[in-house]
């Protein structure tokens, strides 16, 4: 057994080839090699609609790479593993599911008995802060609730990988340094190892070990940048920090150049 | 913890007099409400009274278009001394046991096969064609060759009622087995779900909402199914009620029939807007309160 010794994830190579509903091809990741390690916590960052989404699927076993290799704790991905958990952009909670049984559905997709589930259920649900919203449907909780309640229901299955694609692009600013630094506390305690993809460079940078910098589509990585700034860290003051500021600089120099070639395609494309 | 966790209490009356403007804003509603109702029965008065003043004035002729009254005292007599083909109540009960019967099974073939070829590829490409060419029949031509087929009794009207509750209740399952978000698939799949509980667990529930609107639809084509079965040769039924009426030129009788017929339907259509309510509390609500 190498699993232990192993990298988390490993993309050797990989790459992943759409076919249009016009009939072309659309190649949304190519030739990508990316190594997370065991607990790391490596943020992706890339212009928008580069292919980060699809790399994340590719970790997950929701889609397979039409070349290359890749591999969860050194075996390589075949269907939807049970050690990994996937947080969306938009909200995939159950709506007609309370919120108790939203965070319940994991464990009991996965055979857990009712009463054990519903005791871990209520667990997260102490921890994300909704231990009084147990009874509520969806539609009654705010955005950052229901993220919430996303986070729970993710973090219930106890996941050794987190695959999380934009989770927080839809709240409000404030709400959204609040879920980072809940988010931050919530791994801590767990030793995951997490894919965080954003397009917000600010936010890769407070939360992650390591960020990865993607090219313009199709998505191969650009070059990876080690975050040194101590833990644990607190997203609001963390960025007035002199160091912080100089690896923002150092990382956009990179991104920037990227996103630039995705406007001018954009603005191609548009004439 | 976080601020936004408190749901803020429903908005305190602003201010000055909250009492007192709460109190004139439910009186401008009942007075609202009220005119509402009040139009809407002097309309409905109105219309009889003009048509039983025409009928009686014979500006149009009471033989072919009968009056109020007479359906009035139609419906009186079929209540208190029965009709030629029985009591009252007993043709009520069978038109509703067809169609309910009917219905019910068009139901269930419509919900099962339509999730089943929502879900499953194979099937939908295999069958699709057929179920469109047996759509595209007008079905109530069907009728005849069910009274053939399943004689005069109850079968042949629960047949048509059948095939014209199935297609509705089909296209609809199968559209919303095929329109749930896929991202609360996928979202399942990766908690754990196998294909089976997607289908149980998240495809149904998310479904049930298209269900449900043909499920209002479909109860009235059941209703049609077995009149029209009725009409075209039974033994008991209202619309037996109805044909037999116009067979002895008996026009007040027809209305008489299709006004039990219309307020039969509207129970019906009113215990599916209750159930349907118990079924969908986790949605929000139309009347977007304070919210």
């Amino acid at each position: 057994m190498n699993s232990h010794t192993s990298p988390a994830i490993e993309l050797r190579g990989a790459s992943k080839t759409f076919r249009t509903p016009s009939g072309g091809l659309h190649t949304a990741v190519r030739d990508l090699d990316l190594t997370v390690g065991r607990g790391e916590f490596v943020a992706v960052v890339g212009p928008t609609g580069c292919g980060k989404s699809t790399t994340l699927t590719l970790v997950s076993g929701l889609t397979e790479p039409t070349e290359g290799e890749v591999l969860v704790a050194g075996e390589p991905v075949r269907g939807i593993g049970d050690k990994v958990g996937f947080v969306f952009q938009q909200d995939a909670v159950f709506p007609w599911r309370t919120v108790l049984s939203n965070v319940m559905a994991g464990p009991r997709f996965r055979g857990v008995p009712k009463a054990e589930a519903r005791e871990r259920a209520r667990e997260w649900l102490g921890r994300v802060g909704l231990a009084a919203f147990e009874d509520r449907y969806p539609h009654q909780l705010s955005g950052g609730q229901r993220k919430r309640v996303a986070l729970a229901a993710t973090f219930v299955n106890d996941p050794e990988i987190l695959l999380m694609d934009e989770p927080f692009s839809a709240l409000d600013v404030q709400t959204r340094a609040l879920m980072s630094d809940e988010l931050l506390d919530l791994w801590a305690g767990t030793g995951a190892s997490v894919v965080f993809v954003t397009h917000d460079l600010e936010e890769s940078i407070a939360l992650a070990d390591k960020v990865v910098v993607m090219t313009a589509g199709p998505a191969t990585v650009k070059e990876v940048f080690a975050i040194d700034l101590p833990r644990p860290r607190r997203v609001e003051s963390v960025r007035l920090e002199p160091r912080f500021i100089e690896i923002y600089r150092e990382i956009w120099s990179s991104l920037g150049e990227e996103v630039r070639i995705t406007r001018e395609r954009g603005t191609a494309d548009a004439a | 913890m976080p601020p936004e966790t408190a749901t803020a209490p429903a908005a305190a009356p602003a201010a000055g007099t909250p009492g007192e403007r709460s109190q004139a804003r439910a009186r401008a509603a009942r007075n609202h409400a009220f005119l509402v109702h009040g139009t809407r029965v002097v309309l409905l008065v109105g219309l009889l009274a003009l048509w039983e003043g025409l009928a009686r004035a014979a500006v149009i002729d009471p033989f072919n278009f009968s009056m109020p009254s007479k359906i009035w005292d139609q419906i009186t007599q079929w209540t208190v001394h029965g009709t030629p083909q029985g009591p009252l109540w007993e043709q009520v009960w069978y038109t509703l046991y067809e169609a309910l019967l009917g219905w019910v099974i068009g139901v269930l073939g419509g919900v099962v096969l339509g999730i089943a070829l929502g879900r499953i590829r194979f099937l939908a490409d295999v069958l699709g064609p057929y179920i469109k060419v047996l759509n595209a029949l007008p079905r109530i031509v069907l009728a005849p060759i069910f009274l053939i087929w399943f004689g005069l009794g109850p079968a042949s009207k629960v047949a048509s009622a059948v095939v014209l509750v199935f297609f509705p209740v089909f296209f609809n399952a199968f559209q919303g087995a095929r329109e749930v978000d896929r991202n609360l698939v996928a979202n399942s799949r990766i908690l754990g779900a196998s294909n089976r509980q997607v289908t149980l667990q998240v495809v149904i529930p998310a479904a049930t909402s298209w269900i449900f609107t043909s499920l209002h639809v479909s109860f009235g084509f059941a209703l049609i199914g077995a009149i029209v079965g009725e009409y075209i040769g039974a033994t008991k039924g209202l619309g037996l009620l109805v044909s037999a009426s116009q067979g002895t030129f008996n026009a007040a009788g027809v209305y008489a029939a299709m006004v039990i017929l219309a307020v039969v339907a509207l129970l019906a259509e009113g215990l599916l807007a209750f159930l349907e309510k118990r079924l969908f509390r986790w949605k929000p609500a139309d009347t977007g309160d304070a919210r």
